[in-house]
């Protein structure tokens, strides 16, 4: 167990990292090598973290040997080291996938450079928030990352980023402000604010209260997580910033607060006093916003409603409760950031490659780019839920968890979840048919160098004839790599095959996840890790 | 509990969420400003009564200091306050030098979206075939509706 003892540095190593970042701010090479050692060497102390837990185990860190409740306490459970480990695959991969674009770029020292050290920060929250047992700690590591995303989505300054950001930092701090209200009516109430503590004397509050207080948690949790109708600041924001950044923002941000609502609901509100509003919520937040996607016509505005819509599933699997729904919740959640995050990677990828997202400007992308076809395709059709990828395996864990005792209600929700499941499908199909399938100068907005490309391509098929019939080929990957630094593609490349990954050994993942909803459920490893047996 | 710090803080956030619904973006931040202001004085009441300085003092009984972690909290959260407001400020201000104004502007890709038409070319566009028999002297079909 000592090695758990190291965890902290989880969130140390990305903040000293980013001041280092920040020293190198003149020397791109040097700032570009710290960035990606330090999330390296994340990397590896997380997955030895997921591996001392993976049975089950929980283990708190008292910091600075102040024992619970008075001192602040980090929860090292299978949960949060699941959680920190995909967070940083994830962003690993998208690092990867900035700096080669930085390079091809070839920008220079200046306002840009704030880049790495602030994705750091971004990271250096997203993990103190994933490891808090303590609301406030959980307060203050929201906070770090949401003040780092600010710099992020705004990054350049230009018109449309600072027009997103405003509505973006707005709703955020209005709702960091809920959840401080939130925390010190808890604090009022209980007169603590560590999760184990409260864990034990919350049950004890009279209901009126005890709801008043579930609710502001909710409502402060949801607007983070993009639940419905909280969720309409999301589409609006994301979609603007530089690529990299809306990646890695659909990956993790959101998850945060869906993290914060599992941990509540299961460790400090269990009961499900609020699940029937939960359900009712959860099929809003499905169908709403994939309705929303199939009206849009901007690739990155589409997945941003897709995004918010499977946020849907996630409160879902929450309110159903019990341990195969946390499980397969879980899961969804590990599966919801790898193929969210890769597909922004590819949206990206298809805007350098083609000079637009807009899906009305773009055709004849499957011949002109078979291996963006490709990346596109694989995390498209596992977001869609099409056996036997890891998009389905969770959507059919939770509705399987949902149908086996389920009220009227349930039933509902559970058509909701099918219906957004076929309308997901159906929006990717939409926008697969007219990126990758039709020709471009059938696009309705007709792009000259697209069709230019794509005739030069016909011509070299047609020129090799049947003895070269790879001519045509060739040309493409020819242009293909021009656009596409390789850098990019491997990073997408290699976020898509972790999410086939989560696939493949869905067995002893899943197990995993059964595991942690298990001790979730319990509540008792959380609450004898962090306080001292008295 | 001090009332008089409850009606306050209910002021406060009131005025503060009310600003922060205006679309003039100074007014936006005072309500931010507002509601930092309004959710301290919260926490500040959640400590219960008023006692010493939490300094440890062998002589004092520990019911008779006042609750230091709220103040811990407190501090916390003017920091975080205050470097978002500073952020908002500089904001507000790339804004008004790209724009010269100070209003949240309306996002353009969504107004689009609001005013497509459910008719899609693609899909919905009518199969090209005249129906109509009857045609006028130049040999023009004529159909319903038109002259």
């Amino acid at each position: 167990m000592e090695f758990l003892e190291l965890s902290p540095l989880a969130v140390l190593l990305p903040i000293f990292g980013a001041g280092a970042a920040f020293l190198a701010r003149r020397r791109l090479r040097v700032q570009r090598l710290i960035t990606i050692g330090i999330l390296c060497l994340t990397l590896v102390l997380e997955a030895g973290m997921v591996a001392a837990v993976w049975g089950g185990e929980s283990y708190a860190i008292h910091i600075g040997g102040w024992d619970s409740p008075f001192g602040i306490a980090l929860m090292v459970d299978g949960f949060s080291s699941f959680m920190l480990l995909i967070s940083t695959v994830v962003s690993l991969a998208v690092l990867f996938y900035a700096t080669s674009q930085g390079l091809a770029d070839g920008d220079e020292p200046g306002p840009v450079s704030v880049f790495h050290p602030a994705y750091l920060i971004l990271l250096a929250g997203v993990s103190n928030a994933f490891l808090a047992a303590d609301l406030f700690n959980l307060y203050v590591g929201f906070e770090i990352l949401l003040t780092a995303s600010y710099v992020l989505l705004t990054l350049g300054g230009t018109a449309e980023r600072i027009r997103a950001g405003t509505t973006y930092v707005v709703v955020s701090v209005v709702s960091s402000v809920i959840f401080l209200m939130a925390i010190a009516m808890i604090y009022a109430a209980t007169g603590t604010v560590n999760m184990a503590d409260l864990a034990v004397k919350l049950p004890e509050l009279d209901q009126g209260p005890h709801l008043i207080l579930h609710v502001l948690l909710l409502i402060a949790f949801g607007i983070k997580a993009a639940v419905f109708p909280l969720s309409l600041w999301l589409p609006d924001s994301y979609p603007t910033a530089p690529a990299p950044v809306t990646a890695v923002f659909a990956g993790l941000l959101t998850k945060v607060g869906v993290y914060a609502i599992i941990r509540t609901e299961t460790l400090l509100f269990p009961g499900g006093t609020v699940n029937a509003a939960l359900l009712v919520v959860a099929a809003l937040t499905m169908v709403i916003g994939i309705l929303g996607a199939l009206a849009q016509t901007d690739l990155k505005r589409m997945l941003s409603f897709t995004l918010t819509s499977h946020i849907g599933y996630l409160i879902f699997g929450v309110a159903v409760g019990g341990p195969l729904a946390i499980a397969a919740t879980i899961y969804y959640v590990g599966h919801h950031i790898i193929v969210q995050t890769s597909l922004f990677m590819v949206a990206g990828l298809i805007e350098r490659r083609a000079g637009s997202a807009n899906v009305t400007k773009l055709g004849s992308l499957a011949k002109l780019s078979p291996m963006l076809a490709v990346l596109f395709f694989i995390p498209a059709i596992n977001l869609g839920g099409i056996p036997p990828f890891s998009g389905f395996l969770g959507k059919f864990g939770l509705l399987h968890a949902a149908s086996s005792e389920a009220d009227a209600l349930t039933w509902v929700v559970i058509g909701a979840g099918l219906l957004t499941s076929l309308l997901t499908l159906l929006a990717i199909i939409r926008v697969w048919a007219r990126m990758f399938w039709r020709r471009a100068a059938d696009a309705e907005v007709p792009n000259a160098q697209l069709i230019a490309e794509s005739t030069r391509v016909l011509e070299h098929a047609a020129a090799g004839g049947a003895e070269s019939p790879h001519l045509g080929r060739k040309l493409a990957r020819e242009l293909e790599s021009e656009s596409l630094p390789w850098g990019m593609r491997y990073a997408t490349g290699s976020l898509v095959a972790a999410g086939i990954a989560l696939t493949i050994f869905a067995g002893p993942i899943f197990a995993f996840c059964e595991r942690v909803a298990a001790e979730l459920i319990a509540r008792e490893p959380f609450i004898n890790a962090v306080l001292p047996l008295s | 509990m001090n009332i008089t710090f409850l009606v306050i803080t209910g002021v406060l956030l009131a005025a503060g969420f009310y600003l922060v619904l205006e679309r003039t973006l100074t007014r936006v931040l005072l309500g931010i400003m507002l509601l930092g202001n309004g959710v301290n004085l919260l926490i500040l009441t959640s400590g219960g009564r008023r006692g010493v300085a939490p300094l440890f003092d062998s002589s004092i009984a520990p019911e008779e200091y006042s609750d230091p972690l709220p103040q811990a909290l407190i501090l916390t959260a003017i920091v975080i306050t205050f470097a978002v407001t500073a952020f908002l400020l500089a904001m507000i201000y790339r804004s008004w030098a790209l724009t010269s104004a100070d209003v949240v502007a309306d996002d353009t890709e969504d107004i689009k979206v609001s005013q497509s038409t459910a008719y899609d070319e693609e899909e919905d566009s009518p199969v090209a075939e005249d129906t109509t028999e009857f045609v006028d002297e130049e040999g023009r079909p004529i159909r319903e509706g038109e002259e």
